[in-house]
């Protein structure tokens, strides 16, 4: 049920390791006072299909390295009144954007992890949504409001940021925000 | 006042400093914090990385605080909005030039360009970043060499010249393009030069040079060329 | 040689050209040589022959008049007519009827007046009448005079003085005073002491420099002298880009001439006075003609700059005291002596004395190179000199210092062309091109193009300019190919100024130049890229043109 008094929050999960939501969930019993205020209303760790609408707060994991991707984030963006970068492969690209050094074409990238390194039945996959030339970091596809890098971003930081959020208060990541 | 003393205020702070004093060892002898990146005590100043930018009241200029020699009743600010906008600037063009991929580097949390990016609050980088591809020697038995990572700050380069005295390393091509070599452009493994004496990896700030299969946090050592110094002066 | 024999020499060269009633001078410059002048030179010779006239009628290979673009430039003396694109099959003609008959060829004379009405040649004296490899010509239209009037009547704290008074600055763009600097140089004590003579003139479009060297290069030559003289050094490079062959050849020459009339090595014209020069070879980048950057790449390193101070004045080559003066700045030095300081600050304006050599490019009429007083308005110097804009297009800009000057507006046209006025609208002195922009070109592609050349030029030391640049570039490939932000006017902006205030030379100092000016001046043609993906030039989207004509087919 929708709850009015509560922050809508959103986590979507794109190109990256799920470590930037396993340090969100690290949160540990921060996370109980946090489910007072918040609702998820859109994660990989709840059952929703669609992302809704009007949601205040999107947390934003991993590079956007495909069609689907690059989708389901303009399509967020819109719907989202603050969007966050989580983590720095939606920060940077990060390991996610590694293979941008070894080719901007997406079947020579293909080529190269499933035939060329395989070592047991090499095969392109198919029916998988279509890479796009490179992994991005989401401010060059979309919006960015507010970043929180590392790899993954401290629990403690994730949880301060949406505090001052929530709080109305401003960010400054000076001191607080570490690549890596 | 004795004679070849000058006098001057650094963040208001007045200071008294021997004449000749670089305005960057000037703050430090005052506890005055200037970031840097290309400078090393005891190489000689190099003025490449932009960090160090310091305004001097009356001028419109800026200057690079460790090639600008003090002079009496210079007013030197070390902080300002502008400054700092200045050196996330060169931060974030620095970051974006270059691979540079904190999670899968050697020097993870022993970086200095990581570490100024954290205290400047360089959370992104606005500008597209390039992923480059430059050869990565790891022919010497223990170095390594990952021009990748590099910033081209030639700290390398100063210290295998001015105080190992070699002149190993040195720069090829220019611009973006430009990358440290080894001797004429050979493999490090195939060095006649190189005496192995590791101060490059000691010095570099980035993981660009390294020693293999030791911690960073052991081998970086950014005081190898004020200790030599110390010693051959003694 | 003494210093008397000088006026002998001078005297026995003038009887021997008066000899001649006609002068042929055939510019075999580089801008010349390509269009055949070679050839032309050689159908003279033969025709004066043929028509039994060489005995009053002397053909000379000279140096450039500054018509470059209709080459080859031959002028006939007296009278000064100037014919243009000469070719070998219409000499005869020439010969024929301008020495024989009396009557000038006047569809070959050169199509506009105005060319030369509004010049004033004081380093382009020589250029175009004399024979470049022959120190007798030189010393016939008053050469080494004054480096004989330095050595006979005047003090080295006199030949300063002399310089300071005449208010002349440096021609490498900077302008700094010529005489402070000369006097810093002799004021210091360490010994020895060096000059450098620039000659690296690494800009697009730009040749003055070059055309010195092959048009005058004793000219130089005595520069450096007085210089030396003046400043005490014994020791002096000309530091010359190796893609200048012609002009290396020329000074090769001119130098063994010098050292075998005595007027180099170890007593010049047989006084106490020692001074010897060598040449020394650019290998082609921009950052090569930066003052430090020449000083590390003379002493054999690579050419990069160093910040300063120290100032080459008290530590350049090789740590000694090091005089570092663009081949222009001096060039007007013999003018200063032989006709004193005060007459020379008369020239041009009262801030800023002299003239200029300019380039003259692009769009225009009467491309060329150039000399202008100073304070000259660009105006005068697009619509006058250069005859306008080709095929009466509109004007629309006026790139004004090279690849890092300003792109200037039509309101500024009114301009006078000085250090102080340019540097306040954004635009340089520079190097000393000047490139008209008609309505043909689009701003953002110009101001483009020029970031992809210092892109390509930036020697690699300072972030700014290594790093920085590549942004910018980068900014103006998604503006140019459709995929342009309105923030990327805001980024550009920001990102100018600070490569402008942060970086370690010149070049980085002044490479954001065309982009802060066009955005300055021509915000309009950006914002018309961005928001209406549209080129009013049609120079930029060829991509997304392509594209569509894929589809089409």
């Amino acid at each position: 049920m929708p709850d009015p008094a509560k922050v809508r929050v959103a986590t979507i999960w794109l190109s990256g390791c799920s470590g930037c939501h396993m340090s969100f969930l690290d949160q540990d019993e921060a996370l109980i006072d946090l489910a007072q205020q918040i609702q998820l209303v859109y994660s990989p760790i709840v059952d929703i299909k669609v992302f809704p609408e009007n949601v205040d707060v999107t947390l934003v994991e991993g590079a956007v390295a495909n069609e689907d991707q690059q989708e389901l984030l303009k399509f967020a963006r819109v719907r989202t009144k603050i969007l966050i970068s989580l983590g720095d492969c939606a920060v940077t690209g990060n390991v996610t954007g590694l293979r941008n050094s070894l080719s901007n074409s997406p079947q020579a990238t293909l080529t190269r992890a499933f035939i060329e390194t395989a070592d047991v039945n090499p095969q392109i996959p198919t029916d998988v949504p279509a890479l796009l030339p490179k992994a991005l970091p989401l401010h060059e596809v979309v919006k960015v409001d507010y970043y929180i890098p590392g790899c993954p971003p401290p629990a403690g930081l994730i949880n301060w940021v949406i505090g001052r959020l929530m709080r109305g208060l401003p960010v400054n990541m000076e001191g607080r925000s570490k690549f890596g | 006042m004795s004679a070849g003393t000058v006098k001057l205020k650094i963040d208001n702070i007045e200071v008294n400093v021997p004449e000749g004093t670089m305005i960057l060892e000037a703050a430090r002898a005052n506890g005055v914090v200037i970031p840097t990146l290309c400078d090393v005590e005891g190489l000689t100043a190099y003025g490449g990385c932009r960090m160090c930018m310091v305004e001097i009241h009356g001028s419109p200029k800026l200057f690079a605080s460790c090639v600008t020699p003090v002079s009496t009743g210079m007013e030197i600010v070390t902080q300002s909005d502008k400054l700092k906008e200045y050196r996330k600037m060169a931060l974030q063009f620095i970051l974006s030039e270059r691979s540079h991929i904190c999670s899968v580097c050697v020097a993870n949390n022993s970086c200095e360009l990581q570490k100024l990016a954290n205290e400047l609050g360089v959370d992104h980088v606005q500008f597209e970043r390039e992923w480059t591809s430059f050869p990565v020697d790891s022919t010497h038995d223990f170095l390594v060499l990952d021009r990748n990572r590099c910033i081209l700050c030639t700290r390398c380069v100063r210290v295998c010249d001015e105080i190992e005295g070699v002149h190993t390393l040195d720069l090829k091509l220019r611009g973006k393009d430009e990358q440290v070599i080894v001797d004429l452009d050979d493999q490090w493994g195939e060095s006649t030069s190189c005496t192995s004496c590791r101060k490059c990896a000691k010095v570099c700030p980035v993981g660009a040079i390294y020693v293999e299969g030791e911690a960073l946090s052991e081998t970086k050592d950014k005081n190898v060329a004020k200790f030599v110094l110390s010693r051959r002066n003694r | 040689m003494k210093l008397a024999d000088l006026q002998k020499i001078a005297e026995h060269e003038v009887d021997f050209q008066r000899a001649y009633k006609h002068r042929i001078n055939v510019c075999c410059s580089s801008g010349c040589v390509p269009f055949g002048a070679l050839k032309v030179l050689k159908a003279f010779e033969d025709a004066v022959k043929e028509f039994s006239v060489e005995k009053d009628c002397k053909v000379a290979k000279t140096g450039c008049v500054g018509t470059c673009s209709v080459g080859p430039a031959v002028i006939i003396e007296p009278g000064d007519y100037l014919y243009q694109s000469v070719t070998p099959e219409r000499v005869r003609e020439t010969v024929r009827d301008h020495i024989v008959l009396g009557l000038p060829v006047k569809d070959m004379l050169y199509h506009s007046e105005d060319f030369f009405k509004k010049q004033h040649r004081l380093v382009l004296r020589n250029a175009g009448k004399i024979d470049p490899s022959r120190i007798e010509d030189y010393i016939a239209m008053g050469g080494y005079s004054a480096i004989v009037k330095c050595l006979a009547t005047m003090t080295p704290q006199g030949v300063i003085y002399e310089v300071t008074r005449s208010g002349l600055r440096g021609r490498g763009g900077a302008g700094f005073p010529t005489g402070q600097k000369w006097s810093l140089v002799a004021r210091s004590h360490s010994t020895p002491k060096y000059i450098v003579a620039n000659l690296d003139e690494g800009d697009p479009g730009v040749f003055a420099n070059r055309t010195l060297a092959e048009a005058d290069p004793h000219a130089i030559l005595e520069g450096m002298l007085i210089a030396a003289y003046a400043v005490g050094a014994e020791k002096g490079y000309i530091y010359i880009r190796a893609e200048y062959p012609l002009a290396i050849q020329t000074l090769q020459k001119a130098i063994v001439q010098a050292r075998a009339m005595t007027l180099l090595g170890d007593s010049v014209l047989e006084t106490p006075f020692k001074f010897d020069l060598e040449l020394r070879f650019g290998a082609g980048a921009f950052v090569a003609g930066e003052e430090t950057a020449i000083l590390a790449s003379v002493e054999g390193r690579r050419a990069m700059p160093r910040p300063r101070p120290p100032y080459p004045a008290n530590s350049g080559l090789w740590g000694k005291p090091t005089l570092i003066q663009n081949v222009e700045t001096l060039a007007n030095i013999p003018v200063i002596i032989q006709n004193g300081g005060e007459w020379f600050s008369k020239v041009g304006t009262t801030k800023c004395s002299g003239t200029k050599c300019f380039s003259l490019t692009g769009q225009i009429n009467n491309p060329g190179l150039i000399e202008v007083p100073m304070g000259i308005t660009l105006r005068e110097v697009v619509f006058e000199i250069g005859g306008g804009i080709q095929n009466n297009r509109p004007f629309k800009a006026v790139l004004v210092g090279g690849p890092s000057g300003g792109c200037l507006p039509e309101a500024l046209l009114d301009l006078p062309i000085d250090y102080d006025s340019l540097t306040k609208v954004g635009a340089i002195m520079g190097s000393g091109g000047i490139v008209v922009i008609d309505d043909q070109s689009c701003m953002v592609d110009t101001a483009k193009f020029f970031t992809d050349f210092c892109v390509e030029e930036s020697c690699g030391k300072c972030v700014p300019c290594r790093a920085g640049l590549v942004k910018v570039q980068e900014i103006f490939n998604r503006i140019t190919t459709g995929d342009g932000k309105v923030e990327d006017i805001a980024a550009l902006d920001k990102a100018g100024n600070y490569i402008k205030e942060a970086s370690l030379c010149g070049l980085g100092q002044t490479a954001p130049n065309p982009v802060l000016t066009t955005l300055r001046y021509f915000r309009d043609e950006y914002l018309e890229h961005i928001v209406d993906k549209k080129c009013r030039a049609g120079k930029c989207f060829r991509n997304l043109v392509k594209e569509e004509e894929v589809e089409d087919q």
